[in-house]
């Protein structure tokens, strides 16, 4: 039997011969890698500057940069979640100018001027966001990781039915659409939560929206 | 992702001569599609012109009764257009369908057409696809092609366009405006849109290098029953195994398009002839000289029950 200290110890033994073993692989000498890759471009970067959670924000990043990355990486507001970084799950899901998109999806530096809201503007432990406040009421999640981007996408999705967007189970285009849990599930078909919370999830919005489920 | 640069645009003239002097220029709007698959370094453009904020955002009516819908316009801001929900019912029951909320709220118009096929293959750059890599091969043929199209398709390839919007601009004889950089424009009907897929099936549409597309018009309204019935995987998010859209009269006749059948939204105009005479009729002249996969040959009459449901409807 080893005691945890001595499998600690021929861990790391095994973790110290594996990279050395390494390390002779990669021997190249110095002068056919300088040859093989020139001095490395320092890649383009742009300026932006936005406005988050009430805050003005200027940042200079890799024009690659998603506004899910500057958000996490650079301004620190982790809040906003990477799942998929393609667009399928929903866990980047921020508002902004008062819509919900894909935060992925997107680069940091075409929202020049624009007013972005995370779970973080949304409210705070001290003082929640009424949809906050519901999915804690109603067991909205499990994990949580999904959560974020599920609550930035609820509170839109109520903007969105009182703006008259029509959706896919809207039977009548002419008419107003109304807050039911088949409108609710339809619209919020774009937020995935592993754990299946969806059924609480759902009661929350509508908690909110002050109909009855 | 590789490096590129970036500008911001604020005028059609500008964004054509931005990318007609710089290599390697893609243009940029909604951002949806082209991102995506430029983090996957399928798209790998060196310079981006953002034309998001050209003032291409409006919805108008025309001298002629119909809509000029600019390129710019967001998919959820065309489904909810007052007059598109009242007269063009087709094209509001179409975008609603694809997608999800966040991805409609920044998709735009002229992005919609030019979205690239979901076929796997054409993602997983481990593998041949002649739309990716021209000559590389086909790994859809003998591969998994459930998805894949049944009319239209060649040897080199069998994708499907994916868009919803597509079909229901197809149904509704829509036109497509564009501009190059020289400021010749032009108004390409929609069914001389996209290229058959062929030996280059990289070649997606007829527009050239650098051309860009800014507006899709809409001829006047045609009444009728517009029904968008879209049958998929699960009941939402999911691009189209097969979709119908259709406007029918009162008199029986009417229009049908298809989705998820081939390169582009599937119309025959002379099938649809026979739309008062039932959805067999129709669906045999649609998807005549079809050739199906080991995996997709349900698409045939699940089109025709599909079609048959829709008439169905239609008629109350």
């Amino acid at each position: 039997m080893q005691t945890p200290e001595e499998f600690e110890l021929s861990r790391r033994g095994v973790l110290v011969g594996g990279a050395a073993s390494v390390a002779t692989v990669t021997l190249v000498p110095i002068g056919t890698a300088t040859a093989a890759t020139p001095p490395a471009k320092s890649p383009p970067t742009a300026k932006v500057a936005f406005e988050v959670n009430g805050t003005k924000r200027e940042l200079e990043l890799d024009t690659r940069t998603s506004l899910l990355d500057a958000l996490r990486e650079h301004l620190h507001l982790t809040g906003t979640k990477k799942g998929c970084d393609h667009g399928q799950c929903g866990a980047c899901t921020v508002i902004v100018d008062g819509r919900r998109i894909n935060s992925c999806l997107t680069l940091a530096v075409m929202h020049e001027g624009e007013k972005i809201t995370t779970i973080e503007g949304l409210g705070t432990p001290d003082k929640m966001h009424a949809m906050q406040d519901a999915f804690v009421t109603h067991d909205g999640y499990q994990c949580g990781y999904c959560t974020p981007g599920q609550i930035c996408s609820a509170v839109a999705v109520l903007d969105e039915i009182r703006a008259g967007v029509p959706s896919h189970v809207t039977a009548d285009l002419a008419a107003a659409p109304t807050v039911t849990k088949v409108e609710l599930r339809e619209r919020m078909s774009g937020n995935i939560c592993r754990c299946g919370a969806y059924s609480n999830i759902i009661d929350a919005i509508t908690d909110v929206a002050g109909v009855k489920a | 992702m590789k490096s590129f640069t970036y500008e911001r645009v604020d005028s059609a003239a500008a964004a054509t001569a931005a990318f007609a002097r710089t290599p390697g220029a893609r243009f940029i709007a909604g951002g949806t599609n082209l991102l995506d698959l430029m983090k996957l370094e399928i798209e790998t453009p060196s310079h981006l012109v953002d034309v998001s904020r050209l003032a291409l955002d409006k919805i108008e009516a025309t001298a002629e009764g119909g809509l000029r819908i600019g390129a710019m316009v967001r998919n959820t801001d065309l489904a909810s257009d007052a007059r598109v929900r009242r007269d063009y019912g087709l094209l509001t029951r179409a975008l609603v369908a694809g997608a999800s909320g966040q991805l409609r709220n920044k998709a735009t118009t002229a992005g919609n057409l030019l979205q690239r096929t979901r076929c796997p293959y054409f993602y997983d750059t481990n593998q041949p696809c002649n739309k990716r890599q021209p000559g590389s091969g086909c790994a859809a043929i003998g591969g998994f092609n459930r998805l894949h199209a049944v009319v239209g398709a060649s040897d080199a390839c069998i994708a499907t366009h994916p868009s919803d919007m597509a079909v229901a601009m197809r149904a509704l004889d829509a036109t497509i405006e564009t501009v190059d950089a020289a400021g010749k424009v032009r108004a390409i009907p929609i069914a001389d849109f996209y290229r058959a897929p062929g030996k280059t099936p990289h070649l997606e549409t007829v527009l050239a290098p650098g051309e860009l597309i800014t507006a899709v018009t809409l001829p006047k309204p045609v009444g009728g029953t517009h029904i968008y019935h879209k049958v998929r995987d699960r009941a939402s998010y999911a691009f189209a195994l097969i979709a119908v859209g259709a406007i029918v009269q009162r008199d029986g006749t009417g229009r049908v398009a298809l989705g998820g059948v081939g390169y582009k939204p599937w119309r025959v105009e002379a099938a649809e002839a026979a739309l008062p005479r039932g959805a067999k009729a129709v669906a045999d002249g649609l998807l005549a000289g079809a050739k199906t996969t080991h995996e997709n040959a349900y698409k045939l009459p699940l089109v025709e029950r599909t079609l048959a449901g829709v008439v169905a409807q239609a008629k109350g």
